[in-house]
């Protein structure tokens, strides 16, 4: 299982499908899971307009897609815990479904619960196939580590019954660096650095065996300009004063911001680097200039440059 | 709806500073707070900044869950006079506290008040009740407006990544304690009992079976401990959602040209108009603009580079990506403006560097509170 977290915003579904297409591509069954209200990945796929959740969805080559609800998944889990007339009887009650509501956590655990169904190796979905690899797009819920640690949590609330021992079950395997990997997506901003380091303290803390697999820093800049030649633009911009609206002074400072967000840049892959430390990769992917969604092509070149 | 800023706050108590996480709320609110405290209200910004770098440069870093006054003096020497009776005071937002405390101000007595904030559950899971953030957002809204110590009440959003949980936030809490059945069947004793039935006693043992015994009856706890602080809870998100629709409010959208910033302000802006709250115009942050004259040759770039080609070429290539961004940022533009109906949002060019301390947000304060033409300059002047 593959658990991809980060802020809202930096590319987190678009490095979910590269990597499910990548590893597809690789030979391995693999399903990228989303939660529903969130059709990111889909749309990254190029299948946005698709309303159905909690359809497993073959794309073809051995990928294929999920949009997890928590209602569907409760349904689910009932209906695997209860002879049938017991479990109509509670997906018939509206009480029942105020205490879904209500509880606090319970749909982070029923969504996360299902992404541990998809990974096991006896699924008990009837007929249902194993996955080789469930990619997870975790849930932009502030911290990200919260999705992680609702079973944990829960089974903690719980104590004993059934609740308690399905939370158990799957916290085991998020702890559990052998099956769990979980890779952080951000870009080279302080919030995003921010959240990636207090992510990995909280997976230290609170996930303790885990730690960040890897970070992928989405959108850096190239950087193209050597510190002389920032020098001599910062000169020419300085110069060119009140004719800063003129052709050649507008190529100067659209150079001047460049050097100056490539800089910035820079500082905070670096921070970022120093904060992680040697033993959690970092890789970066170049900013797009172009950048309103990609192709399945490109989908698939950036999946190989990430597993290269 | 056309008109600058100053024009469209005009008479306003409330701004409301909505949209997706990353695309300047925090350093839009600050300089609109900012701006209208220049201009002699009593202005207080509700912040929250995780980053803590905009409440260094305000130096209230060290804050509560209570308004502190910005010294004037921070504004020195940047251009901003706070004076003529304006006042810019700030408060960060401390989610966990502010529940905390609603939780004290509304229990009955102190032991109903220990009962909640000592129950596990709410404990352990407080953070994921009902958007605690959102809502405690819009606690301290009403709690500000109430005390009738400010002019305007400027409120910078949570960071969530859809700005509907905001919006929502006020009916999901109800909805999280409308527990009148709820708690009944949680806890079916005397006339609750009698009132359910015994269907609800099914209902009730077949949960256990799935849940867990213990489980229930810690939720079962929880809700009764709620259920003394259910109308307090009511009545405010009541008043609450009365201030959002009220006149003297508005929302302003605060987004990026960025594809998902975008379609997320778009849906907001719907569900504005659904939900009849006053909307009050579009801030778009981070606009490259382009300039409608063709692009320099390499040799007029070269010549104000003292004849660096090679440097040239580069500050070209660099240009041109600029432009595609321009471009793609114009129809962004276009977009928003046809699908929010403000023809005529407020543009906030790209800005070099970082913008995180005084002088970045008195630079954005300059292209939010221009006028007429020099607003039409000043984008002239920041064009591609």
């Amino acid at each position: 299982m593959l658990v991809v977290t980060g802020k809202g915003g930096v590319g987190k579904s678009t490095v979910s499908a590269a990597l499910g297409t990548a590893a597809a591509a690789r030979g391995l069954r693999v399903i990228v899971a989303e939660v529903a209200a969130r059709d990111d990945v889909s749309r990254a796929f190029g299948e946005a307009g698709d309303a159905r959740t909690f359809v497993e969805r073959d794309l073809g080559d051995g990928l294929h897609h999920i949009s997890i609800d928590p209602e569907s998944a409760l349904e689910e889990y009932v209906k695997d815990q209860l002879p049938r007339g017991l479990a109509d009887v509670l997906a018939s009650s509206r009480l029942f479904s105020y205490l879904v509501a209500a509880t606090p956590g319970l749909r982070e655990l029923l969504t996360v619960g299902k992404v541990w169904e998809l990974a096991q190796p006896d699924r008990r979905t009837p007929g249902a196939h194993p996955y080789d690899l469930v990619i997870l797009d975790a849930p932009a819920t502030g911290h990200g580590v919260a999705v992680l640690t609702a079973p944990g949590t829960f089974a903690g609330a719980a104590r004993v019954g059934p609740v308690a021992r399905q939370g158990g079950k799957i916290h085991d395997m998020l702890v559990d660096p052998a099956r769990t990997a979980i890779l952080a997506v951000a870009t080279a901003e302080e919030m995003p650095v921010n959240e990636t380091l207090s992510l990995r303290d909280a997976l230290r803390t609170e996930l303790g065996g885990q730690d960040l697999a890897a970070v992928v820093v989405n959108g850096v800049l190239p950087g193209r300009f050597r510190s002389a030649e920032a020098r001599a633009l910062a000169a020419a911009g300085e110069a060119a004063g009140a004719g800063a609206g003129a052709p050649a002074a507008r190529a100067v400072r659209a150079a001047r911001v460049e050097e100056a967000r490539a800089r910035a840049h820079r500082a905070q892959v670096s921070r970022l680097r120093r904060g992680l430390g040697a033993g959690v990769p970092v890789r970066t992917l170049p900013y797009l200039f172009e950048h309103e969604g990609l192709s399945g092509d490109q989908l698939a070149r950036l999946g190989e440059e990430l597993l290269r | 709806m056309n008109g600058d800023l100053i024009e469209r706050l005009a008479g306003k108590r409330v701004v409301v500073c909505a949209g997706s996480g990353g695309v300047g709320k925090t350093t839009t609110s600050a300089a609109v707070a900012m701006g209208l405290a220049a201009r002699g209200a009593r202005v207080c910004v509700v912040t929250i900044d995780p980053a803590r770098r905009l409440a260094d440069a305000l130096g209230i870093a060290q804050l509560g869950g209570e308004p502190k006054r910005v010294d004037d003096a921070r504004f020195a020497g940047h251009g901003i006079v706070i004076g003529d009776g304006g006042e810019l005071w700030a408060l960060m937002l401390d989610p966990k506290r502010t529940f905390d405390e609603l939780i004290a101000t509304l229990a009955p007595d102190a032991a109903a008040r220990d009962e909640i904030l000592e129950n596990r559950i709410y404990r352990e899971l407080s953070s994921a009740v009902a958007g605690s953030q959102e809502f405690t957002a819009i606690a301290k809204l009403y709690e500000l407006e109430r005390s009738g110590r400010f002019d305007v009440i400027v409120l910078d959003t949570p960071p969530s990544r859809n700005a509907l949980d905001f919006l929502d936030a006020p009916d999901r809490l109800t909805g999280f304690l409308e527990g009148r059945a709820l708690r009944m069947f949680l806890a079916p004793s005397g006339l609750a009992a009698k009132l359910v039935g015994r269907g609800t006693s099914v209902v009730f043992g077949v949960l256990r079976r799935v849940t867990g015994v213990d489980l229930m009856n810690d939720l079962s706890g929880f809700f009764l401990a709620l259920s003394g602080v259910l109308d307090g809870f009511r009545e405010r998100a009541a008043a609450v959602k009365a201030l959002l629709a009220d006149d003297g409010t508005t929302f302003l959208i605060v987004t990026s040209p960025e594809r998902e910033a975008r379609e997320e302000a778009i849906f907001f802006r719907g569900k504005l108009r659904e939900a009849g709250l006053p909307f009050g115009g579009l801030v778009v942050n981070r606009v490259h603009i382009l300039a409608p004259s063709a692009p320099p040759s390499l040799d007029e770039i070269a010549a104000a580079l003292d004849g660096d080609a090679a440097l040239a070429r580069k500050a070209l290539r660099t240009l041109d990506e600029f432009r595609v961004l321009a471009a793609r940022d114009e129809s962004a533009l276009a977009r928003l403006a046809a699908a929010t109906g403000d023809p005529d949002p407020i543009v906030v060019p790209q800005l070099d560097g970082d913008v995180h301390d005084v002088d970045g947000l008195v630079r954005v304060h300059r292209h939010l509170f221009a006028e007429g033409d020099a607003r039409a300059a000043l984008l002239a002047g920041a064009a591609f």
